[in-house]
């Protein structure tokens, strides 16, 4: 109860027995709303808790641990972009490049592997560097020359989208021909009656470990405070443009990592793939209740959302609907989520 | 080093905490600060007033490090200082609280008091894996606002957000006190609150002066400012127009040197 009145915006000065007795007047939605207010991941969770039961029961193909064990798979990818895209969101920027920056990385990762015969752990490495070097790039242009992060990944969008097809001629790298160790994030072993993928371990790993850093590190709480309010955290002595080019140059580590669950997941390194990838990691990081605006929000919220966007794409397409209606009612999911999200922050008013 | 000019009668022989010399700052052809200097006595709060315009804010931005001044020096306890960045200042315990308060809505009371500062876990956790030590820092900043008698926030895990106008501020006087070793700057401080937050504040202000931090003080409400001030420095047309003390000159003249239709 002590917790829904903080919640409960400027508390009173004096804290009088009419001001107390007002707060527990609050009607039910109210209360449930501070409730969200105080727990951001707890909507996402509620969603995707309903999403599932409602395809569970709409067809009981949906529930089976194979196909549960899928829906895991097809959201390694996303889930992996939806991280580094979550590091950006929250310094108040974006990024449209992630799922290019993947991309031309994979591409990279496969054909020096595969054209040039570079050892594949070497050519991993070589694909981290790419990914840096994109996370540089825009990094760079976003600190130095004070471009919105918008227009610098609408530009560098173009320029490693064209870059892959320059560099790969257009040609797919199909995984039989890699070595074992590219498409290893592909393979899957049995926890019990399950199957997991080695890609959605990688990408668990990854969330707990960016979680960690986000959460008990200076380093975290800088980047909220300079999404947050830019000018008051230089005026608090952090080095906003550092942690601002550290946040690109985690991201493109994170999304050098994303490249070798594609290739694992899609048994294939191919310059076509993922043109979509963009708009999904933003979609997921949006439901899972990150705020556009910066500061606010949780990586844990874009699992759930990148989760959540899974359950809807498999269960309706389970439920024999047409393709176009999972895009559909993925649009509806946004425009929901962050209505919602809006209606939660009113409580501080 | 140079020679310290004649310090006012009001406070002796002192040696200033902070002193500025000559200090000019230019905006391409606009001149900000023409020729100012300044000194800050142990103990005392220094008002400074102005017209819009008159060079208040670049001067403080020169003494905190937010500005570079073009020409002039800055000493702090007679030794001389260069502030290219608001950490430097902050490394000779000159501490700011900015007029757009510089607190971090989205986080806790807390965290903002330790923002740009955060104490790590002893041992390996913090060394290694660089873990905060939250815990600590609540305890800390609870024990902090207890000291300096703020009442009015009593839970340090509430984001800011949620606080009054006059509870922000009190975080981020806070926040100045808690590390200003030396000097504290309030730019402001009274400018967005009702009367008992802005009383609140002033309260604050003295607290902080009888605890023997100088603290220099910006505003545009002259009984504020008359209120608390030890010695008030008039800024007119980037150049300081007279230092005046509230025994000496009332509020009908400080208006009158700063408009320009008097002098001291």
């Amino acid at each position: 109860m002590t917790q829904q009145q903080q919640a409960a915006g400027p508390p009173a000065e004096k804290s009088t027995d009419p001001a107390e007795e007002f707060l527990d007047r609050s009607t039910p939605l109210s209360r449930i709303r501070n409730v969200l207010h105080r727990y951001p991941a707890l909507s996402p969770a509620i969603v995707l808790l309903v999403a599932v039961v409602v395809f569970g029961i709409l067809n009981d193909r949906f529930l089976r641990v194979e196909n549960l064990s899928l829906i895991t798979q097809q959201v390694s990818v996303v889930g992996t972009l939806a991280i580094a895209q979550t590091l950006i969101i929250l310094t108040a920027g974006i990024d449209l490049s992630v799922g290019a920056v993947m991309i031309l990385t994979s591409m990279v990762v496969a054909q020096i592997t595969v054209n040039n015969g570079m050892p594949a752990p070497l050519a991993l490495v070589a694909g981290l560097v790419v990914g840096l070097a994109a996370g540089a790039l825009n990094g760079f242009l976003v600190t130095r020359f004070k471009l919105p992060p918008f227009i610098v990944t609408l530009g560098t969008l173009n320029i490693f989208i064209a870059l892959t097809l320059l560099y790969s001629g257009g040609s797919t790298v199909r995984g039989s021909s890699m070595p074992a160790l590219l498409t290893w994030m592909g393979s899957t072993f049995p926890v019990g009656p399950v199957r997991i993928s080695t890609g959605v371990v990688a990408m668990l790993l990854l969330y707990i470990g960016v979680a960690f850093i986000l959460g008990k590190t200076a380093w975290g709480r800088h980047v909220y405070a300079v999404g947050d309010d830019k000018e008051a955290a230089r005026l608090a002595g952090i080095p906003v443009n550092r942690v601002l080019m550290s946040v690109y140059l985690a991201a493109g580590a994170v999304l050098a990592v994303g490249a070798w669950i594609q290739i694992g997941r899609t048994n294939a390194a191919s310059p076509n793939a993922g043109v979509d990838l963009n708009l999904d990691s933003i979609t997921a990081v949006v439901i899972g209740g990150t705020s556009l605006f910066g500061g606010r929000g949780s990586v844990w919220g874009s699992l759930l959302g990148a989760l959540i966007v899974g359950v809807f794409r498999n269960g309706l397409s389970l439920a024999g609907l047409d393709v176009l209606f999972q895009t559909l009612a993925v649009g509806v999911l946004i425009i929901v989520a962050v209505s919602v999200d809006q209606w939660i922050r009113k409580v501080k008013s | 080093m140079t020679a310290v000019d004649v310090p006012t009668p009001a406070t002796g022989t002192r040696q200033p905490i902070l002193q500025a010399r000559n200090l000019v700052k230019t905006f391409g052809k606009v001149v900000g600060l023409d020729g100012v200097s300044l000194d800050l006595y142990p103990g005392e709060v220094l008002a400074i007033i102005g017209d819009n315009g008159a060079g208040k804010s670049t001067l403080i931005k020169c003494l905190t490090g937010a500005e570079l001044p073009d020409t002039g020096e800055l000493l702090v306890s007679g030794q001389q200082v260069h502030f290219k960045r608001p950490q430097d200042a902050r490394a000779h315990g000159i501490e700011t609280v900015y007029q757009n308060l510089a607190v971090s809505p989205a986080l806790d009371v807390a965290s903002n008091l330790f923002l740009g500062r955060e104490e790590r876990l002893p041992g390996p956790l913090g060394s290694i894996f660089r873990v905060l030590d939250t815990k600590g820092m609540r305890r800390k900043a609870k024990a902090e606002l207890i000291r300096l008698g703020i009442s009015t926030l009593q839970d340090v895990t509430v984001p800011v957000e949620n606080l009054s106008g006059g509870q922000r501020q009190a975080v981020a006087v806070a926040r100045a006190a808690a590390f200003g070793s030396k000097v504290v700057v309030l730019d402001e401080p009274t400018a967005a609150l009702g009367v008992r937050e802005s009383n609140q504040v002033l309260q604050l202000v003295r607290d902080l002066r009888d605890r023997g931090l100088p603290v220099i003080l910006i505003s545009h409400n002259m009984p504020h400012v008359f209120d608390v001030a030890d010695r008030i420095h008039i800024q007119r047309l980037g150049k300081c127009a007279a230092t005046i003390t509230p025994q000496s000159h009332s509020m009908t003249d400080a208006v009158a040197i700063m408009t320009g239709a008097a002098t001291a």
